[in-house]
């Protein structure tokens, strides 16, 4: 700890920035308005968490009691909850929490632009995720068109592969041949490919246009529903500019059977990697029982939509306060 | 042995990998939206002195390399290796030029520099973020220019060179950043 009388207190973003910040939120704002879609905000305390094994919730507990509470680490069963209560199509700017995530493009407390679109298939939102894009960083992507690609696609252009048929050995000469040196006492199918896609796929997305990468192998499908067929797919998307991440998007799985399975499969999964098993989210069960509408969601993350509108390389340039 | 979580690299740590001495110079975090996260660093082999890139996941633990850093003044050089002095215990090291790398030109003796020790054996040399040097060679001073525009090359009494105004004269000692190797003023004395 530094002495208190030279502690930095200062904003790590400009009050330009800042400004620009209130401008792009207004621009969602105005956005959704215009579009019938209603603005809404849920409670970022939950007694329930996130069971993704890749994911991390922080949890607080108070001074007056054992109760453990969780930090979302995004709004999506609260809001889901909404749906199925009848609210139509939703937008909500939200703030989520994720331990450990933590680099140029990341801060464990960062904010989230949620939505849902009732009645939308996944292709139908890409194309809003794309005019929303084009409005809110004008000068940079104003110009640049979509491009579509499926998850198969891009690594049989970019690692040159077959990820649907690839084994692991094929992954590590695959690794080898990008010259990544990939510490790890074993190799693991899913870790491997994340790795393929993190460190040689993504830098080449978005690099002049706006990349919309869909159809995810169905270990990724999160809560994403999965199209049957010879081989099936998640129906899900992600959005990249500039080898960046930007959001991540769905057609909802309404199935409330297949859902508790996922969280399931994702609490066993905690178990054998050593992680604690998450509190299952039932009221959010208990609403897709009821009946999710069909419908398609996604999530931006606002704070690196900043980073492309102003023009800068690291997430602390955008807020006001990172973390220490 | 102390072990650090990947959550715990940044520039400047040491730790163990395949068995030689590292110091990680860069740590980028990496992850897919829904995916398994992974930090990439650049790491400097401490023995080698080779830059290589290494990707570990996030949340796996290194062992850390045994080193320690002390300021220890700098002796002379017989050609082979570069003397230094604890000035606690007047233990005396010798350190091999993979050790000194760029700190070289820089060394003057007396100065005090960051030697960092493994297993009693000095594998790193770090001179001190500024250093005085006498200027030996460079072109005739223009007087009266003061105006900080253009600039020439100076050869300090060490052999370093470095780019400084044109009013700078053979004998001025000079002061030197050493981490950009770029002039920084005139010594005041």
């Amino acid at each position: 700890m530094e002495r208190p009388e030279v502690m930095n207190w200062k904003p790590t973003a400009s009050i330009e920035v800042l400004r620009r910040r209130a401008q792009m939120l207004a621009d969602v704002r105005r956005f959704f308005a215009d579009r019938d879609v209603l603005e809404i905000e849920t409670p970022t305390l939950s007694s329930a968490a996130n069971t993704d094994p890749v994911l991390h919730s922080l949890s607080l507990t108070s001074d007056d009691s054992k109760k453990q509470f969780y930090l979302h680490t995004s709004p999506e069963h609260a809001m889901k909850r909404l749906l199925v209560a009848g609210s139509g199509s939703i937008f909500q700017i939200a703030r989520v929490y994720r331990a450990g995530e933590r680099g140029r493009f990341h801060q464990p407390e960062f904010s989230l632009l949620e939505w849902y679109r009732v009645g939308f298939d996944y292709h139908q939102l890409m194309a809003e995720v794309v005019e929303l894009l084009q409005l809110l960083v004008p000068e940079l992507l104003g110009p640049r068109a979509a491009l579509k690609m499926t998850y198969a696609d891009v690594f049989r252009r970019y690692v040159g592969i077959d990820v649907g048929s690839a084994a692991v050995a094929d992954l590590a000469s695959a690794l080898a041949s990008h010259d990544i040196q990939f510490v790890a006492d074993e190799l693991d199918h899913r870790v491997l490919v994340d790795l393929l896609f993190s460190h040689v796929v993504q830098p080449q997305l978005g690099r002049d246009d706006i990349t919309l990468v869909y159809d995810y192998p169905v270990d990724q499908a999160s809560l994403a529903f999965v199209r049957a067929g010879s081989e099936p797919v998640a129906e899900r998307f992600e959005v990249f500019v500039d080898g960046v991440e930007l959001g991540n998007g769905y057609r909802e799985l309404t199935d409330a059977i297949e859902q508790r399975h996922r969280f399931e499969t994702d609490n066993q999964r905690r178990l054998l990697q050593g992680l604690p098993a998450m509190p299952i989210d039932e009221a959010f069960l208990a609403a897709l029982r009821h009946g999710l509408p069909e419908c398609s969601g996604v999530a931006l993350g606002l704070d690196r939509l900043m980073m492309l509108l102003v023009g800068v390389d690291d997430i602390t340039q955008v807020i006001s306060f990172p973390i220490d | 042995m102390a072990t650090y979580s990947t959550n715990e690299f940044k520039g400047g740590l040491k730790i163990m990998l395949d068995g030689d001495p590292c110091s990680i110079i860069e740590n980028e975090f990496v992850k897919p939206g829904k995916g398994q996260a992974f930090n990439r660093v650049k790491i400097r082999n401490l023995k080698t002195g080779r830059v290589i890139e290494r990707t570990f996941k996030s949340n796996e633990s290194v062992e850390g390399a045994d080193v320690i850093e002390l300021d220890m003044e700098y002796l002379y050089s017989d050609g082979e290796f570069w003397h230094f002095m604890e000035p606690k215990t007047f233990e005396q090291f010798a350190a091999s030029e993979a050790a000194l790398g760029e700190a070289k030109q820089w060394l003057k003796e007396q100065n005090t520099c960051t030697v960092t020790l493994w297993n009693n054996d000095p594998i790193l040399v770090e001179p001190p973020n500024f250093v005085f040097l006498a200027v030996a060679d460079t072109d005739p001073g223009v007087r009266g220019d003061t105006s900080g525009g253009g600039g020439k090359p100076a050869t300090l009494e060490t052999g370093a060179v470095v780019r400084v105004p044109l009013f700078i004269d053979i004998g001025e000692v000079l002061k030197v950043d050493t981490r950009s190797g770029e002039y920084v003023g005139r010594s005041k004395d």
